[in-house]
């Protein structure tokens, strides 16, 4: 019914005392997420509201059962945070904070690479299937629950406003997945279509993509071999000058390459629909789905 | 963070990567003084700003005397210097980097950048040096040599040769190429760089590698440790506005080329896609920026005021979607922004999210004669009437 997350995923906060961690975990147990656990070393055996805290990323998973992190810890300590969670073998791994530098995500990809583990991010607003867990910053009233629609997307607000488009028009969505803006992340848009191709509940997704890398392509060349249902796909950086990196570390148009009009043309010649005004994102969805 | 020549062959010299003698010179006596410790001619005077394309342009040249040295010295420093990469507005030039001339057999290319694909550190080299490797790239890709690093294994002997069989390295200078190309990558690692490039790497006659010019741009995420790197940044070289926005933590680009419609939007993704709808309602976005989530009253101030001060701005579009920047607070910081600012073109504001309803009040009260929006496609209406 949804994809990576959902009701029964038990959640613990790494950074959970901060000022950022505090906020997002309680708009997070709002929603309905099963907070199970927070980590910020040093402060074992305290708690944030309900939630007890614990040292370290293992303690926490062993006395509670989390099976997915959310990663709130500033950019310096961020990198090693995640290799935490991953050495614990947490299944999921969300990471929100923006700017981690490139030498570490390096490292972070490479080690994570074998072990049985999902990133998601960095640099992203998260992932959630409406209704039933939240696990991010994204607002939680935008989305309606119940699907039939993936969305999968670089970025952040421009996520939400595709979200309230769907959510406008009635469509409702199963999961939606930031995958962050960075150059090196982890999860990627290939993984999230593979999975909403065999999620059942999933009869279409929306794909937003933006300058930089070529994700998008690859992306494309995937849905064309392997997925079935209705792509509708935007890219963000038409007007983007190239050679510079548009807020976003992995928005560059660099050497000619990473053109938002190539990823559309690349799209386009994949079957994707491609959405070239995204005032009308909603009605092509509309139209599509 | 893009640094200057002379400052990347500082870091060369310190990890040991091999580069001509020379240093940085203010004004043509300094260029004089620099000229005589180097022993011997010819010279190079080199142009030194943030931009490729420098010789084409007319900022590297060759003196055969200290005359020379300071006659060109005198017209290279002052120049706007035009290259492809700075635009037609070109850059002013305000040092040189004067060096030993060497005695050239070959021009090699040779980088390291991260590759984004396959997180790995990617090593890349051609015997086609000296040249635009974009083109060779795109034309004789079969000319770049390419070898992946796993960062967490780090440069091995077998990378090394690997990239220089590739090159046809002479066996007398073979050493020399894969220490300089152990020590370049130590470099790029230890300094967070995102590329270093040497175009064109040099192989001279008596069979010493030498790194002709020198490219380095680093993380700027990275920044943090590297305090001494900090000290390279050169605001000349950057937009002023820009230079301004960042005192503020403002994600602040300078289209240029006269666009007429300044925005100011939340997220860095939803700001590239609003610059693109006010191209697609037939006008030109004169700006990219990003307020963030934590935008004040005080940063929509100073976003304004810098949006305001490009002269062909002729509206304003605010796109903001509400998440942890609630809408109420959006539209309380635009108020006081409008009133002390003076705003003095129109300004569409399209607001949706958290605490929109509060937030259209605070706008539809306060006195201003703010153009609301219902939707982004009615905001991009309503900037086409203004650009009209």
């Amino acid at each position: 019914m949804s994809i990576f997350v959902d009701k029964d995923t038990r959640l613990l906060v790494q950074g959970i005392t901060g000022r950022e961690g505090q906020f997002h975990t309680r708009q997070c147990i709002d929603y309905g997420t099963q907070v199970v656990a927070g980590v910020t070393p040093g402060k074992g055996g305290q708690k944030m509201d309900e939630v007890p805290v614990f040292n370290t990323v293992s303690d926490a998973k062993e006395k509670t059962g989390a099976n997915c992190a959310m990663i709130f810890v500033p950019p310096p300590f961020a990198a090693d945070a995640i290799m935490e969670a991953a050495d614990a073998a947490v299944e999921l791994i969300v990471c929100i904070t923006e700017g981690i530098p490139v030498m570490d995500m390096l490292k972070v990809k490479n080690y994570i690479a074998d072990k049985p583990v999902r990133l998601i991010g960095p640099n992203c607003p998260g992932i959630i299937t409406p209704g039933e867990c939240k696990i991010g910053i994204m607002p939680g009233p935008i989305h309606q629950a119940g699907g039939p629609i993936g969305v999968v997307s670089r970025s952040g607000t421009l996520t939400y406003e595709v979200v309230h488009q769907l959510t406008e028009q009635g469509i409702g969505q199963t999961t939606c997945i930031g995958i962050g803006g960075d150059p090196v992340n982890g999860t990627n848009f290939i993984d999230c279509l593979a999975a909403f191709q065999a999620d059942d509940a999933t009869t279409g997704i929306v794909m937003v993509g933006e300058i930089g890398g070529d994700a998008e392509e690859q992306a494309a060349d995937y849905i064309q071999e392997n997925v079935t249902k209705p792509v509708v796909g935007f890219i963000a950086g038409l007007t983007a000058p190239p050679g510079r990196r548009m807020g976003h570390a992995g928005a560059i148009v660099s050497g000619g390459s990473g053109t938002a009009q190539g990823k559309i043309d690349a799209m386009k010649a994949c079957g994707i629909h491609v959405c070239e005004n995204l005032g009308t994102l909603g009605e092509l969805c509309r139209e599509v789905f | 963070m893009k640094i200057h020549e002379y400052q990347a062959k500082e870091l060369y010299r310190k990890f040991g990567v091999p580069v001509p003698e020379g240093a940085v010179a203010f004004s043509p006596d300094e260029a004089k003084t620099v000229a005589q410790t180097l022993g011997g001619y010819p010279v190079v005077v080199k142009a030194q700003i943030h931009a490729g394309g420098r010789g084409k342009g007319g900022g590297v040249k060759l003196a055969n005397s200290l005359d020379e040295v300071e006659g060109l010295a005198k017209e290279i420093i002052g120049m706007n210097l035009v290259t492809h990469q700075t635009g037609p507005a070109g850059q002013q030039v305000r040092k040189v980097l004067v060096e030993q001339g060497l005695n050239i057999a070959k021009e090699l290319y040779l980088s390291i950048l991260p590759d984004r694909a396959t997180a790995t550190n990617v090593i890349m080299a051609s015997e086609a040096g000296g040249m635009d490797i974009e083109a060779v790239a795109a034309e004789t890709p079969e000319k770049i040599i390419k070898v992946h690093i796993d960062p967490l294994l780090g440069i091995q002997g077998f990378h090394c040769r690997k990239v220089a069989f590739g090159l046809n390295i002479p066996p007398a200078a073979m050493k020399a190429f894969n220490q300089l190309l152990i020590n370049l990558y130590k470099l790029f690692v230890a300094t967070d760089c995102s590329l270093v490039e040497i175009n064109p790497l040099v192989l001279t006659a008596d069979d010493a590698v030498i790194a002709l010019d020198a490219k380095v741009d680093i993380d700027s995420n990275a920044l943090y440790r590297h305090k001494d790197i900090q000290g390279y940044r050169d605001t000349d070289e950057e937009d002023p506005l820009e230079v301004e926005a960042s005192k503020y933590n403002l994600n602040y680009i300078n289209l240029g080329g006269g666009g007429n419609i300044g925005n100011m939007v939340n997220g860095a993704g939803l700001a590239m896609a609003t610059m693109d709808i006010i191209k697609l309602a037939g006008a030109e976005p004169a700006n990219f920026l990003d307020v963030g989530g934590g935008a004040n009253a005080e940063m929509v101030e100073n976003g304004f005021r810098i949006i305001l001060s490009d002269p062909n701005v002729k509206g304003i579009l605010i796109n903001i979607f509400g998440g942890i920047l609630r809408c109420d607070v959006l539209a309380q910081g635009v108020v006081e922004a409008a009133k002390k600012v003076g705003l003095a073109v129109p300004v569409v504001v399209r607001m949706e999210g958290t605490n929109v309803e509060e937030g259209r009040r605070i706008l539809a009260d306060s006195g201003l004669t703010l153009i609301t929006a219902k939707n982004l496609k009615d905001a991009a209406q309503k900037v086409a009437e203004i650009a009209a």
